[in-house]
């Protein structure tokens, strides 16, 4: 028997690359529905303007006037623009190509704007007040997702984030207030979320306990504690222990006098610019380092990393504890960063909404660090809102933070991967 | 340079693993290291590494006793390893994989990728390989994967290299490649390890050969050798390599699959428009390179797959989208690819493990009650009946060798009224005597008259026990051959290279 073969054109020698484009309906979907709404808040608004304040008070080196936007013609013009936006996805949709990532911004933008708009009528809304507590408020969830960023490419899922935020604000409070050196306060905090990282990782990676559980475990311990220590021993003795001296707002020379972006960016705490600068540096760290290269290898293939002597036990650990240092700092934010003195569970769940934002900007800092804006950007505006007093229940605006978390998470995030070992326990052989 | 292991033992529990193993290998050496799948030949190797410590013994290399704590140690020294399962991390490009633990590095830790890139360029032209440095590793085919893990031991400057079970992934051809790799090194001037189990590779590449039995060096054999001579070294008593069977007594057609097509959770069609029929009392054995579709389609077949298009009958019976319940009602019996996985609960006995497919009712389940006493019974026979070397019915079945793990799902599956038989890599990880009862009760079903569809990757398996051999690639059949095709027409075949009309009868 004689077999001829060829070669050539055959179609058989496509591998794998013959697949169904499955594009996903949940952007369109979701663009036809913010349409919908846009166009029934444009039918029922009430008349009247809405004005946008871009200064935060007469001091201001540079004055800008209000802008007043009247409701019903804004609110008709930001519909339409939607309703062109919708047509425009849909139509990606039917040439089966994804839509691109600005649209979804500009989409996102203008959405929130003509919710300011027809939720602010008759008032001014403070848009440097809104922006700026947006991103006070962004501050521990951004060192918290890079905790969460930096445990979860390094193989251990970091639950824990929750208290390493609790014990850095808690340390960072009795700290400042012993001390009246708020700058003290700061590495004392690193090293109580470093503690906190450090005994995640002993039982994770030394007695191989579930990490999601021995984080949920660590949470309430530190919360357990933390309350514990507040009524016995804070309470009793406020003066002394529970006064904290808060860090003061270091205006930049120069870059704090432009005009929104300064006071927003540029005339903050140290803890703010420091985490611009962590972001920076794990961002490029992670990437284009060793000590990223390394750290992500054995995240997603620690036998790998192992036969070419690489220690994933110590690589985990250390990783693990540096991510507890920067919760910790993250942490600070909240007593001597506002200048608050600690309380009972004051983090309130923030640790929690860091994870889904490191999910959220899909296990990447920059990306993450954006989630995390863009969770504190809701949870401020629900603060604005409420104080310039709007149509919508403060209840309902409660839950905004969350609702955009949950959607944010569940909906928008489309096709990620985690790193291929995160929480899995690495056992030699 | 040259190695040396003298007195290697290493005990996991009351188990010996390797039992004073001593081997020598020469600069410009191929050795092979030929024992069953479990004689410990990987554990030896993991002792070299490093990644095991051994109780007794020492390493030496040019005279020298070692001391390796890790992989690290013996990567310093000198030793390369090319491991069975790739140790690559596939999100990384081939340069950061090759840089990964001794990383050139500009000021401040950044990485000197261009570097990294020069030396796989540098490497791979020393081989005549074409590869990117800047392509990921997950989107490159087996082989290309596994000269990416030849480079990155040879950018430490390996002298000694040891090679585990490199060819189980590979097609005939790309095997053919390697061989030439590894005659290059050796004349280079390298020590070469080559770990297998498989007698024809052996007998090409080898300068010198030992075989390992049970942890235990039994013999050294020379390449001259023939198969029939290595196989009894190897499993320490004659052994039947070849399949006895009849000519096939061909009955309706038992199985017939059109136009299936199926689809995995990534949106990637997996099986791409397929037809093919299966007779009862016919063997049809699927050969191809792992991942070209095989064990989707056989897991088609069982009703697990979710996406799937096209039509499967069996008898005549539409049964694609039926539940895997409807269907091993139906008669069809399946031998799942990765028995530890999909076949066998491990902390399960013996006889648990002989009924899991029939736990909704009678005979052994009565107004939901396990019937022990029947059960036990239909244990003990099946045990008698497939030669289940256990130390009782109740032992846990992760306790079994692979060959006794296997011949348990074999007898559950052949213990049903079957109307199709869907073994996937029947003999894989099972010692050769073992390999000879399996393909005797494969031979079996088939003469009683029941279709069987056979998937392997392994070539003489396929011819051994093939009347009919289909041969896929990329998702596609690249044709239906007799059982007697050549095996570098199949070879050819497996890579993708189309029959032409004719050829084939």
């Amino acid at each position: 028997m004689s077999v001829v073969t060829s070669r050539a054109s055959d179609p058989v020698v496509t591998i794998g690359g013959e697949t169904a484009n499955p594009v996903s309906r949940k952007v369109p979907i979701v663009f036809t529905a913010v349409t919908v709404i846009a166009v029934l808040a444009a039918i029922s608004a009430r008349s009247g303007d809405t004005a946008f304040r871009f200064t935060r008070s007469s001091a201001d080196p540079t004055q800008l006037p209000e802008m007043h936007l009247p409701v019903c013609p804004t609110l008709w013009v930001i519909a339409v623009l939607l309703a062109v936006g919708t047509l425009f996805a849909w139509r990606r949709l039917l040439v089966r190509r994804k839509v691109p990532m600005w649209l979804v911004a500009v989409y996102g933008t203008l959405a929130v704007i003509g919710f300011l708009v027809w939720a602010g009528v008759g008032h001014a809304i403070p848009l440097v007040g809104l922006l700026g507590g947006a991103l006070s408020l962004a501050v521990p969830l951004v060192y918290g997702a890079l905790a969460g960023v930096i445990g979860e490419r390094v193989g251990v899922v970091n639950i824990a984030i929750e208290a390493q935020l609790l014990s850095g604000a808690f340390t960072a409070a009795i700290v400042s207030s012993v001390t009246k050196q708020p700058l003290l306060a700061l590495p004392a905090a690193m090293v109580t979320g470093m503690l906190v990282g450090m005994v995640l990782a002993a039982f994770s990676l030394k007695y191989l306990v579930d990490q999601v559980i021995v984080g949920v475990v660590l949470n309430v311990l530190v919360i357990g504690l933390t309350s514990f220590l507040y009524s016995q021993v804070l309470v009793p003795h406020a003066d002394q222990l529970n006064t904290p001296v808060r860090l003061d707002a270091l205006p930049i020379p120069l870059l704090s006098d432009i005009p929104v972006i300064g006071p927003v960016f540029f005339r903050q705490t140290i803890v703010v610019y420091l985490m611009y600068v962590a972001v920076a540096v794990v961002a490029a760290g992670l990437f284009r380092t060793r000590w990223g290269l390394r750290l992500r290898a054995v995240g997603e293939h620690p036998k790998a990393a192992d036969t070419v002597g690489i220690k994933v036990i110590s690589t985990r650990l250390w990783n693990v504890a540096l991510a507890g240092a920067i919760a910790g700092l993250g942490g600070t934010f909240f007593t001597i960063g506002s200048g608050i003195a600690f309380n009972k569970q004051m983090t309130a769940g923030m640790g929690y909404i860091a994870l889904a934002a490191v999910i959220f900007g899909k296990w990447h800092p920059i990306k993450a660090t954006l989630a995390a804006l863009l969770f504190g950007f809701a949870s401020n505006l629900q603060n604005t809102l409420s104080v310039i007093g709007s149509p919508v229940p403060s209840e309902f605006m409660l839950m905004l933070p969350y609702v955009v978390t949950i959607l944010a998470v569940a909906g928008l995030v489309g096709k990620s991967r985690a790193p291929a070992a995160s929480g899995k326990p690495y056992v030699k052989g | 340079m040259k190695l040396e292991l003298r007195e290697i033992t290493k005990r996991f529990g009351a188990l010996v693993a390797n039992d004073r193993i001593s081997l020598a290998v020469e600069p410009g050496e191929i050795h092979a290291l030929l024992g069953e799948n479990g004689a410990g030949k990987s554990t030896l190797m993991n002792v070299l590494y490093g990644l095991y410590a051994s109780d007794s013994g020492e390493i030496l290399l040019d005279g020298v006793p070692q001391r390796f704590t890790g992989p690290g140690d013996a990567m310093a020294a000198g030793i390369g390893m090319v491991h069975q399962h790739f140790m690559l991390v596939p999100c990384f490009t081939v340069a950061e994989n090759v840089m990964l633990g001794h990383e050139a590095t500009r000021f401040g830790g950044f990485l000197n990728l261009d570097a990294a890139r020069d030396k796989v360029r540098e490497i791979a032209d020393r081989f005549g390989f074409d590869l990117d440095p800047d392509a990921l590793v997950e989107d490159l085919p087996v082989g290309v994967q596994q000269r990416v893990e030849i480079i990155k031991a040879l950018s430490r400057d390996a002298k000694v290299l040891v090679f585990d079970e490199p060819t189980a992934v590979l097609t005939p051809q790309e095997t053919d490649e390697l061989m030439g790799i590894m005659r290059q090194l050796r004349d280079s001037g390298a020590a070469i390890v080559f770990i297998t189990h498989k007698l024809r590779e052996v007998r090409e590449v080898a300068d010198r050969i030992t075989v390992i039995r049970l942890g235990k060096v039994v013999g050294e054999a020379s390449p001259t050798a023939t198969n029939a001579e290595l196989a009894s070294l190897m499993v320490g008593r004659a052994v039947e390599l070849i399949v006895h069977k009849n000519p096939p007594r061909l009955g309706e057609v038992g199985l017939a699959v059109s136009e299936l097509t199926v689809i995995d959770h990534h949106g990637t069609h997996v099986v791409k428009n397929v037809s093919f029929e299966v007779r009862r009392g016919e063997i049809l054995a699927i050969a191809g390179v792992q991942g070209n579709g095989q064990t989707e389609l056989t897991e088609a077949l069982l009703g697990l797959q979710k996406h799937v298009r096209g039509s499967i009958r069996l008898d005549g019976v539409e049964v694609s989208g039926q539940s895997v319940r409807h269907l091993l009602d139906a008669g069809v019996g399946f031998v799942p690819e990765d028995r530890n996985e999909d076949g066998l609960v491990g902390d399960f006995s013996v006889a648990e493990n002989l009924m899991l497919d029939r736990a909704h009712g009678e005979p052994f389940v009565k107004a939901g009650s396990v019937q022990q006493r029947k059960l036990m019974e239909f244990a003990r026979s099946k045990v008698a009946e497939f030669d289940v070397r256990t130390q009782g019915i109740d032992e846990h079945v992760k306790f079994l060798s692979g060959g006794n793990q296997q011949k348990v799902v074999i007898a559950r599956e052949l213990s049903r009224e079957l109307r199709l038989l869907v073994a996937a890599q029947p003999t894989r990880g099972v010692d050769v005597g073992s390999v000879e009862f399996i393909h005797e009760q494969i031979v079996a079903a088939r003469d009683a008259g029941v279709p069987v569809v056979v998937v392997s990757t392994e070539l003489d398996e396929v011819s051994a026990l093939a009347d009919r051999i289909m041969v896929m690639y990329g998702g596609h059949i690249v044709g239906i051959v007799p059982g007697a095709t050549s095996r570098s027409d199949l070879g050819l075949m497996m890579a993708g290279e189309r029959m032409t009309e004719g050829a084939a009868a």
